[in-house]
């Protein structure tokens, strides 16, 4: 069977497959179109009363909504550093994954800079930025390296989607609506498998991945300088960029080994996800959690032992149990270690324990980034007096936590939408003969 | 030219004849007098009603009110030419009366929990007694708040003061996760007052829910030769306004020399060393006026229990 003839055998199989309806699906569907619903009504309270509805108030400024930021542009790495650069290395087992990676990375790239939003005072000035925007501000560089990450992030999803779009368009078995075939023609941009066009494209993507690489890195590193460049103990660390980008790293790597799990799970997709993919993943995911180990050993460590006051100050609530100790512990050693075991030891390693090493990582990464937020801003120079007792500590109302529960529900919600226009799996790709020939012994 | 003296001799008996428009403190010498020199004449028969000092209301020439010239938006980022404005706070004086803190609120009407100006009891060590400290903004030389503002709603002005414009600020908040010295408040909610007024970044007020504010060193009153009112409503004069190039420092009772009175008294700025250059001074609490304990007097209830709240970690810890 040649390739295109099993690559519309392929597209039929799982697109009726995922297209099957389920009540389940439904039920889910229904239940983050509601989080999503009470999460605009807890905005437009806020919106409303101000921002005395949240628990931020003078000392501690940004709340779980700058966590959220942090979280999702973490997330984002999946697609753009796992998927970019395996694609850049021609590893032939990335194929049935990148499409996975590549959605989580848009996604979260969408709905990271709204935590922003809704955290800004005066959201009906946000064109001040453009009118008015100074370039000191390391709030302009985050601005302009994350709208260029979006649109390179929606190019190198899109470029990977042309030739599954030229399958639909060609496709005569599926019931597809008229308005989208229209959708997938357009789309499809008169691909039509030529050698020139193959060429062409895949020399595109090899430049998207190789842009895309370098632009992900800038981007958390922006977001750490917002912290870095002020003179804060906890935040005024030179390893911060580099922090940042691991910490990123690993918990895209996670978000994508749960998303596959997912996938593989609920529709059947064993045949193309398989267990070496989790083991592939997983090793890669050891790495990166010894690497957020070294750093974050090596960050408290040199703070502590130079013992400055201000410094100490944070550090001593970070380690005390009745502060934020068994938070920080879980973060720093759960977060680690759990996935590390779970990934390292043989007779744990499978692809359950796999996921739930990943639940784990990314479960302590949002901890890790409110104990990065927080604390530091409940220590000023000053001591905390001459304020109510409100001020001192920081607490999220429900508000925030709508907001929060929002946003991932919106990440679900995105998912769900846009599985609807483009196949989880790149079909095209992985019914095409292998780029390399060397690795034509995996099977896949 | 003898138009222009003729003009400036004309404000100057004006002002010697004591109008103003708030019955506040001359700044000794007149220091500021000649604030409004530069600017434009007003057109003559444009009338304006002032209140007087003892309290009657009459009508002069808008030229002759010089409190009535409301600066252009880019002067009021300009600033005032030639002018450097400085603070020096007396920590022996300070019983923490709160004066200051109930009159800038009065002043800029500020939400309560919402000051300005906060006083600190500070203790450098275990060793050495505690002492009452005022903190107004230090308007930094170079304010980390400035530099982090990404539309250019805080800024920095020749004449030394850092203002904050209420109607630019988008409220990213990052301009106090940036000063070390949380100068900065936000407007979390909207203003239960109601202000009567047109909003300047030299008054400050009303205070626009959503953006952030913090002490201006009242640029609405200086321009006018009218001292901050922390300066003139505390009873002890703790605190010395003036400007560093005429070299001039008042409490609207006594005056210095301000090069002088720092040299003598050994002023320091407040962690200087993190290379803000703050533009205000302290003067140790030598020598003091009141014990420490009557500082709690005045003391709200509401934000006493934050006074218990010690660096406990260093304590326990034995740092």
């Amino acid at each position: 069977m040649n390739s295109p003839e099993l690559a519309q055998k392929r597209l039929v199989e799982i697109i009726s497959r995922c297209n099957k309806p389920s009540v389940l699906r439904k039920v889910l569907f229904s239940f983050f179109l509601l989080v999503f619903l009470f999460a605009i009504y807890a905005f437009i309270t806020q919106l409303v009363k101000g921002q005395i509805v949240t628990g931020m108030r003078d000392y501690v400024v940004w709340g779980i909504y700058d966590v959220n930021f942090i979280f999702f542009i973490g997330i984002s790495y999946a697609g753009a550093m796992i998927s970019g650069i395996l694609h850049l290395l021609h590893v032939e087992w990335r194929k049935p994954i990148i499409r996975i990676a590549e959605m989580i990375t848009v996604i979260s790239v969408i709905i990271g800079p709204v935590f922003i939003l809704v955290e800004m005072g005066r959201l009906d000035r946000i064109f001040n930025i453009f009118t008015h925007g100074r370039i000191q501000s390391p709030i302009l560089w985050d601005v302009v390296a994350i709208t260029t990450y979006l649109s390179c992030s929606i190019l190198f999803l899109y470029l990977a989607l042309i030739k599954d779009y030229a399958l639909f368009r060609d496709n005569t078995e599926l019931k597809i609506p008229k308005w989208q075939r229209y959708f997938y023609r357009k789309f499809a941009a008169t691909y039509s498998g030529l050698p020139e066009q193959k060429k062409l494209l895949e020399r595109a993507l090899t430049i998207m991945s190789a842009i895309i690489i370098p632009l992900a890195v800038l981007v958390h590193s922006v977001l750490a300088w917002i912290f870095g460049m002020t003179i804060r103990p906890g935040w005024h660390s030179t390893i911060f960029a580099p922090y940042f980008v691991i910490a990123a790293v690993y918990s895209g790597t996670a978000v994508l080994i749960i998303a596959m799990w997912i996938f593989r799970k609920f529709y059947h997709l064993e045949e193309y996800i398989t267990e070496k993919h989790f083991k592939y993943i997983g090793t890669i995911l050891l790495v990166l959690a010894a690497l957020y180990g070294y750093f974050t050993f090596s960050e408290y460590l040199t703070v502590w032992y130079g013992s400055q006051s201000w410094e100490l100050e944070v550090i001593y609530k970070l380690f005390d149990f009745t502060d934020y100790g068994a938070w920080f512990y879980l973060a720093a050693f759960i977060g680690v270690l759990v996935p590390m075991l779970f990934v390292g030891l043989p007779f744990l390693r499978n692809i359950n324990t796999i996921m739930i090493g990943s639940v784990v990582a990314v479960v302590c990464m949002w901890i890790k980034r409110y104990l990065i937020i927080i604390p530091t801003l409940e220590t000023p120079l000053l001591p905390l007096q001459d304020v109510r007792p409100e001020y001192v500590h920081y607490s999220a109302t429900w508000v925030e936590w709508s907001l929060t529960a929002g946003g991932m529900a919106t990440f679900c919600l995105f998912f769900m939408i846009f599985m609807k226009f483009m196949p989880i799996i790149p079909i095209a790709d992985i019914s095409e003969a292998p780029e390399n020939k060397e690795f034509i012994s995996e099977k896949l | 030219m003898s138009k222009k003296n003729k003009k400036d001799s004309s404000r100057r008996s004006f002002l010697k004849n004591g109008f103003s428009l708030a019955a506040g403190t001359i700044l000794g010498g007149g220091i500021l007098a000649a604030c409004s020199k530069e600017q434009e004449p007003p057109a003559p028969g444009d009338k304006v009603k002032v209140l007087t000092a003892d309290g009657k209301l009459m009508e002069v020439e808008r030229g002759h009110a010089l409190c009535c010239n409301v600066p252009s938006s880019v002067e009021v980022r300009k600033g005032i030419p030639g002018r450097h404005f400085v603070m020096v706070i007396d920590l022996a004086r300070c019983r923490n009366a709160r004066s200051c803190v109930s009159a800038c609120n009065k002043m800029h009407f500020l939400e309560p929990g919402h000051e300005w100006i906060k006083v600190f009891l500070m203790q450098d060590s275990e060793d050495t007694t505690p002492y009452w400290m005022p903190k107004p903004c230090f308007h930094c030389d170079t304010p980390a708040c400035v530099n982090v503002c990404p539309v250019g709603a805080s800024f920095k002005r020749d004449d030394g003061v850092v203002l904050v414009d209420n109607e630019r600020c988008i409220g990213c908040k990052f301009c106090m996760a940036a000063c070390p010295y949380s100068s900065r408040v936000f407007n979390w909610k909207a203003p239960s007052f109601k202000v009567d007024a047109k909003y300047s970044p030299t008054s400050g007020v009303p205070q626009v829910v959503g953006t952030v504010g913090k002490c201006d060193f009242c640029p609405d009153s200086f321009i006018t030769g009218i001292l901050p009112d922390c300066v003139t409503a505390c009873p002890n004069g703790v605190y010395f306004f003036g400007d560093k190039n005429e070299d001039v420092v008042t409490n609207g009772v006594e005056s210095f020399r301000f090069s002088e009175l720092v040299k003598e008294k050994a002023a320091y700025r407040y962690m200087e060393e993190l290379g803000t250059r703050p533009n205000v001074y302290y003067l140790p609490p030598v020598d003091r006026r009141f014990p420490v304990e009557e500082g709690f007097e005045n003391m709200p209830d509401s934000i006493k229990p934050a006074y218990q709240v010690k660096r406990a970690h260093l304590k326990k810890f034995k740092i």
